[in-house]
């Protein structure tokens, strides 16, 4: 495809579904008044017309899938002949399953707790240093690059060359400056778990900053000063009255960075491909969606898996929501 | 307020801490993408401000360049270009001891050619029988090399290795995969907060649940559903406006989400009063919600955009890996893969296609953030 045909077509797809809104509404603006003589029927064509795009697209894209999903796990890798819990009995026993569930456990528990703490602390020290904001930028930035930048942002800080050569991955330089061994920090079986799950606290560190600053301001200035009148420390501050008065946010923010570590694949296939022992599911199902020509089945119960961890969110959500519409 | 000076020193070196740390792994990156390729290889980017020590292993030219002069036969030649700016300090001819000779001295081969070397790299060699081999033998170069820096890796990177064609093509992805869903959410929040109809709570909740359902849910059925329609009609199923449809299917509850959020603070008496003056839905939408809502869409605009720029498994899945389809993210990952060694070509790669982020990054952090802090999530 040359790239003047792209554009083209980048057009072309834009500009239908404009005019699909423009012209439909067009022709109800003009024959809606004068056939369509009763205000409410006019009204609830111009309802269809309005939502049947998105409620298509939501329909193909998440709510047939969820259930199509559902079924396929109970079905062979073709997704033809009905194989009961077949596929279920093979994840439990599946070695490498095991090792991405632990794997996905351990991220789960280490990088929403590190992310959202170090981003608390942070916005702490920016609210009240001059340079605050320029700081709070930079930790931000990281936010704005694709998952897999930052792995070669990595994975040249990872960087190994024997002990023969010169190091040109910082880590090794400074443990060789130190005047210890080199390491190839990537394929040490569970520590290099931790050298990927620092990616991500890398990059979400600067969500929960951003947040977090947007909720300090709301802390009222009166009850801060009150506090340091009496002599509390600004310790003593940050755990009797941030804290506290943050727990909503701070649970909204944890919630929020496990959601998103929890379908985690982009770090984990750039840099190890899930070698090493470093695999999680969402790498484990990509794998099975193409190993040995496909198996739906096998896949189908990975992203179920996946699914029954964002369950409670969901919940949780909904319950929310249901709580706001009564008031 | 003196009281507090201690503590506020402290806490200014926490941040300046954690200020260091997070810019120096992009910062690295940075100028490595701007470093001569070879001194790269050798050399940490921190180094690059200062001159580095280099060992390097020439080859001389074979017989073919030989002249007889003085009773001698020579070579001479040059071991590198003059404006490299190098220095050389040391040689040797063999690898066991590669600083054996300083500039000025004679080196004697074992068959007894000599080889004389200046500092930039000029060398002769004779000898008094006639040279034999194809092959010029090997010299052991110690120098030192100023810093350099080039747009080298630049040029090479996005004309030679498809990086360029990538950008383009992520451009194709990115761009509708933002526009589609802000035009059809528009509408479908539109509805959800300002028209009564049966179903709405529904369809609300539906748009709820739907906000933490991993994608990873939708892969399997929507890969099968593309493979039978291309089948059905004879053309490649993957392509970009299925990928389109894709980024649309993911980001539909998120951006209606936050639309609809932003629409039910606008006030109820607006859309009355226009309406009362025999204004459709379609007036209202146009003439009152889209004026109001620019700096909404901004920020959503932002948010899809670098979630469909940024984005590997959608691309990877739903795009044939091939040069008229690969997306920027996909390549990076072909090329850590395939060129993992050459990180002049995998720093200057992830530097191009980190530009576009940070453009809009600090050029728009403020809808940028306002954006996540409306309240983001996204399955």
């Amino acid at each position: 495809m040359t790239i003047l045909n792209l554009i083209f077509i980048v057009f072309l797809g834009i500009l239908f579904f404009i005019a699909y809104f423009h012209i439909s509404n067009y022709i109800l603006d003009i024959y809606g008044n004068k056939t369509l003589k009763r205000y409410n029927f006019e009204n609830s064509i111009r309802v269809i017309v309005f939502i049947t795009p998105a409620f298509i697209v939501l329909f193909i894209f998440i709510l047939y899938p969820v259930f199509e999903t559902i079924r396929l796990s109970f079905y062979d890798k073709f997704g033809r002949e009905f194989v009961g819990l077949y596929n279920y009995k093979w994840a439990i026993n599946d070695p490498e399953f095991r090792r991405s569930i632990l794997n996905n456990l351990v991220w789960l528990l280490v990088v929403p707790t590190l992310s959202t703490f170090f981003g608390l602390v942070i916005a702490n020290l920016a609210d009240r240093i001059w340079w605050g904001s320029i700081a709070k930028s930079i930790i931000f930035m990281p936010m704005a690059i694709s998952f897999v930048g930052a792995g070669v942002i990595w994975k040249f800080i990872y960087e190994y060359r024997g002990p023969e050569n010169t190091q040109i991955g910082l880590l090794n330089a400074i443990i060789v400056s130190l005047g210890y061994e080199p390491q190839a920090w990537l394929t040490i079986p569970m520590w290099n778990n931790f050298f990927l799950m620092a990616i991500m606290i890398w990059i979400q560190t600067g969500l929960a900053l951003v947040i977090f600053s947007a909720a300090l301001r709301s802390i009222p200035k009166e009850m801060l000063e009150a506090a340091r009148i009496d002599g509390a420390s600004e310790l003593k501050i940050f755990f009797s009255i941030i804290i506290p008065y943050l727990e909503q946010t701070i649970l909204v923010i944890w919630t929020l960075i496990t959601i998103i570590v929890l379908r985690i694949f982009d770090i984990i296939f750039a840099m190890t491909n899930g070698e090493w022992q470093t695999g999680v599911l969402a790498n484990l199902m990509y794998d099975w969606m193409f190993r040995g020509g496909g198996d739906s089945g096998r896949g189908s119960v990975l992203a179920i898996v996946i699914m029954i961890g964002v369950i409670p969110i969901l919940a949780w959500n909904l319950y929310k929501h249901r709580q706001e519409q009564k008031i | 307020m003196k009281k507090f000076s201690i503590s506020s020193i402290l806490s200014q070196l926490l941040l300046l801490f954690f200020v260091i740390i997070w810019i120096i792994p992009t910062f690295g990156l940075f100028i490595s993408s701007l470093r001569d390729k070879d001194l790269l290889a050798i050399s940490g980017w921190w180094t690059s401000l200062t001159t580095t020590e280099v060992n390097e292993i020439y080859r001389m030219s074979g017989m073919e360049n030989q002249i007889e002069e003085d009773g001698y036969f020579k070579i001479k030649g040059k071991l590198f270009e003059e404006n490299s700016g190098k220095k050389i300090e040391s040689f040797g001819i063999t690898s066991k001891k590669i600083n054996e000779f300083n500039i000025g001295d004679v080196a004697v081969f074992k068959d007894e050619s000599e080889v004389l070397l200046d500092e930039n790299g000029n060398y002769e060699w004779r000898s008094k029988t006639e040279f034999k081999k194809k092959k010029g033998k090997r010299l052991f170069t110690t120098s030192l090399s100023p810093p350099a820096f080039t747009f080298e890796n630049y040029r090479e990177v996005l004309f030679k290795e498809g990086i360029g064609r990538a950008f383009i093509n992520t451009l194709a992805v990115a761009l509708p995969s933002t526009l589609i869903p802000l035009i059809i959410c528009s509408f479908f929040a539109y509805s959800l907060t300002w028209m009564k109809f049966y179903g709405r709570d529904t369809l609300l909740a539906i748009i709820i649940a739907s906000l933490v359902v991993p994608l990873q849910m939708s892969l399997i059925p929507i890969l099968t559903i593309y493979n039978d329609f291309g089948a059905l009609f004879g053309v490649a199923a993957k392509s970009y406006p299925g990928v389109w449809m894709a980024h649309t299917g993911f980001g539909l509850a998120s951006t209606t989400f936050l639309l609809r959020n932003f629409l039910k603070s606008l006030p109820n008496e607006m859309m009355e009063a226009a309406k009362v003056d025999g204004a459709s839905h379609y007036d209202i939408f146009l003439r009152i919600i889209i004026p109001l809502s620019i700096p909404a869409f901004a920020s959503i605009f932002i948010l899809q955009f670098l979630w469909c720029w940024n984005d590997l498994l959608v691309g990877l899945v739903f795009l044939d890996q091939v040069p008229s389809e690969i997306i920027l993210t996909a390549k990076l990952k072909e090329l850590l893969g395939s060129r993992g060694e050459n990180w002049e070509i995998l720093t200057t790669g992830a530097f191009v296609s980190m530009t576009v982020p940070l453009f809009i990054f600090f050029a728009l952090q403020r809808y940028f953030i306002r954006g996540l802090v409306a309240g983001s999530v996204k399955g």
